[in-house]
């Protein structure tokens, strides 16, 4: 029997396209008795419905604006859905960008353990998994450096190693590798290999093919909020490409 | 430590973004402990002073009020001056630490969600913990303040009892949670319109003049009547203020000035208990907003 790390229902998402923030427009809408829309809404996420068995490794395609990161959003419970439920099974780790949580002024180190403990690390996991997190992110000198000093590759790979170490059941990784060098590019992918292995779920999104095609089984094509075909990555591929 | 392929199943499904609210405060405690760190190393960075900053800025305000209203004003008490009040600058300096606690707290609590958008947007955590920092950064500031402040009471023959102690962590539990019950509000209205930032700000001006700190309670009295005093009297703020003289500013004094009737028995479980609801209003808002606070940002 297989069990699901994400269940998702029906899920649908409006977006506001113009935020009116003026207290005299929002006054006379409500003069007016509140009629019509405040402003203009369209959906990002329509009616989508979604079920990742665990230890699935899923690419979610689409151009542009097509609602890819909006649904990570959801699976991650930074946003909730308008209509519709989503629920996940375990402890998801997302790197959604790369570095969100780490501060400019403060030093590697520090940085470390804020962003290991905002994935949601206690300390004693942090303090065990610290080593590690240094030696994959191989910025060993730097590590008492703020981080405002470092390239943004070093940041990604201190990021990248804080959130592979979190040991999340379901891992949701948004266009985070084009920063790093070839050789770390190479690393991580081994990592996420190694993840899926181990039977962790991992949802990728990006807009490299090629990697996306050497780690996922599965692929889910969006477009305008719409998941419009749900098939192996390589066909999915195939028709974006075509 | 998460589960692998086959311990998985042991665990139940969960609708994610979903916080149990304050409760999660108490859950994060390491993280909200970080986040307080964070906070005190970043806020003086760069400067030569560093955390000094946030005593020499008390610390001049204490010295222009003292000068204007206790000197030029004369409601410092001297041999020519016999109408004044005793002890003035132990007076005025209880009341001004305790209002700058509140106004840093709240002023930084409103613009703490705002101010972590970044954040926000990108990874869930209970959004509940800014505003709590922000309250908790403030008393890391305001208790060397009150170290000052008893020791200055040492030197004018303060020896505190059970029930000054008491009377004063009553106040300053007071203003902390009266702080975090409007950061939380505030903070999350902020989210859709931040004029709250500004009105914050209007209100906070305000606040220093709308308690005893710089005059005394019978000026007000003698104004209003009673019946307008009470009401004066159901701003927590000023219950805590005058709490705070009772700790520390009344036992230097000869005894023999009036303060507020009722304090004890009244004032205090009164400010506690609408700084509570004060609380409870405001995390049962935020609650409500936070759900769209991703995507408002
Ligand atoms: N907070 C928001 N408010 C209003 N509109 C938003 C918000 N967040 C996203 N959108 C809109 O929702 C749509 C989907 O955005 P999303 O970021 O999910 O696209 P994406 O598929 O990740 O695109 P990309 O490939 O460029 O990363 C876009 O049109 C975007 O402008
Ligand atoms: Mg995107």
């Amino acid at each position: 029997m297989t069990t699901n790390s994400i269940e998702i229902k029906d899920i649908s998402k409006k977006f506001v396209l113009r935020h009116t923030r003026s207290l005299k427009e929002a006054f006379v809408w409500i003069m007016k008795g509140r009629k019509g829309d405040l402003s203009k809404k369209f959906y990002a996420l329509d009616g989508i419905t979604l079920d990742i068995a665990t230890g699935e490794s899923v690419a979610l395609l689409g151009l542009n604006g097509s609602g890819k990161s909006t649904l990570l959003k959801h699976i991650s419970g930074v946003m909730l859905p308008d209509t519709g439920s989503v629920a996940t099974r375990g402890r998801v780790a997302g790197l959604i960008e790369v570095g969100a949580g780490f501060h400019p002024d403060l030093s590697g180190r520090d940085n470390v353990y804020l962003n290991g403990a905002i994935l949601g690390m206690s300390k004693e996991e942090i303090d065990a998994a610290f080593d590690s997190i240094v030696a994959f992110s191989e910025i060993e000198e730097f590590i008492d450096t703020e981080v405002k000093f470092y390239s943004s590759g070093m940041y990604l790979r201190l990021a990248f190693s804080v959130a592979v170490h979190t040991d999340p059941d379901v891992f949701l990784i948004d266009e985070i590798l084009a920063v790093g060098d070839e050789p770390f590019q190479k690393k991580c992918l081994a990592k996420i290999k190694e993840l899926h292995a181990a039977g962790k779920t991992l949802i990728v999104v990006s807009h490299d093919l090629d990697v996306v095609a050497k780690v996922c089984d599965r692929g889910i094509l969006m477009q305008q909020g719409h998941a419009v075909m749900d098939a192996p990555v390589a066909e999915v591929i195939a028709k974006l490409r075509s | 430590m998460g589960g692998s392929g086959t311990s998985n199943a042991l665990l139940p499904l969960t609708s994610p973004g979903h916080g149990s609210g304050l409760l999660d405060i108490f859950r994060s405690r390491y993280l909200l402990n970080l986040l307080v760190q964070k906070e005190l190393k970043v806020r003086y960075r760069g400067s030569v002073l560093g955390i000094l900053w946030s005593y020499v800025k008390p610390g001049m305000q204490f010295v222009v009020f003292y000068i204007a209203l206790g000197v030029f004003l004369g409601l410092e008490q001297s041999p020519t001056n016999r109408s004044g009040m005793p002890n003035y600058a132990i007076y005025l300096f209880s009341g001004i630490a305790l209002i700058n606690f509140f106004t840093e707290a709240l002023g930084n609590a409103a613009r703490s969600v705002v101010g972590n958008s970044g954040l926000i947007q990108k990874i869930y955590l209970p959004r509940q913990l800014f505003p709590v920092a922000s309250v908790w950064v403030s008393a890391v500031h305001f208790l060397p303040q009150v170290l000052i402040l008893a020791f200055v009471c040492v030197l004018n023959g303060w020896r505190p009892g059970f029930l000054e102690i008491g009377v004063a962590v009553a106040a300053f539990v007071m203003v902390g949670l009266l702080a975090t019950g409007l950061g939380l509000f505030f903070g999350a209205v902020n989210v859709y319109f931040r004029d709250a930032e500004n009105f914050v700000d209007m209100l906070l001006l305000v606040a220093t003049w709308a308690s005893p700190v710089l005059y005394s309670w019978e000026m007000v009295h003698n104004k209003v009547g009673p019946t307008w005093f009470a009401l004066y009297q159901l701003n927590p703020l000023t219950v805590a203020v005058e709490s705070f003289h009772l700790a520390f500013w009344y036992p230097t004094t000869v005894e023999t000035v009036a303060l507020v009737p009722n304090l004890l028995s009244l004032w205090i479980p009164v400010g506690m208990a609408i700084s509570l609801t004060v609380l409870i209003l405001g995390q049962l808002v935020f609650r409500r907003l936070e759900g769209r606070f991703a995507q408002e940002l």
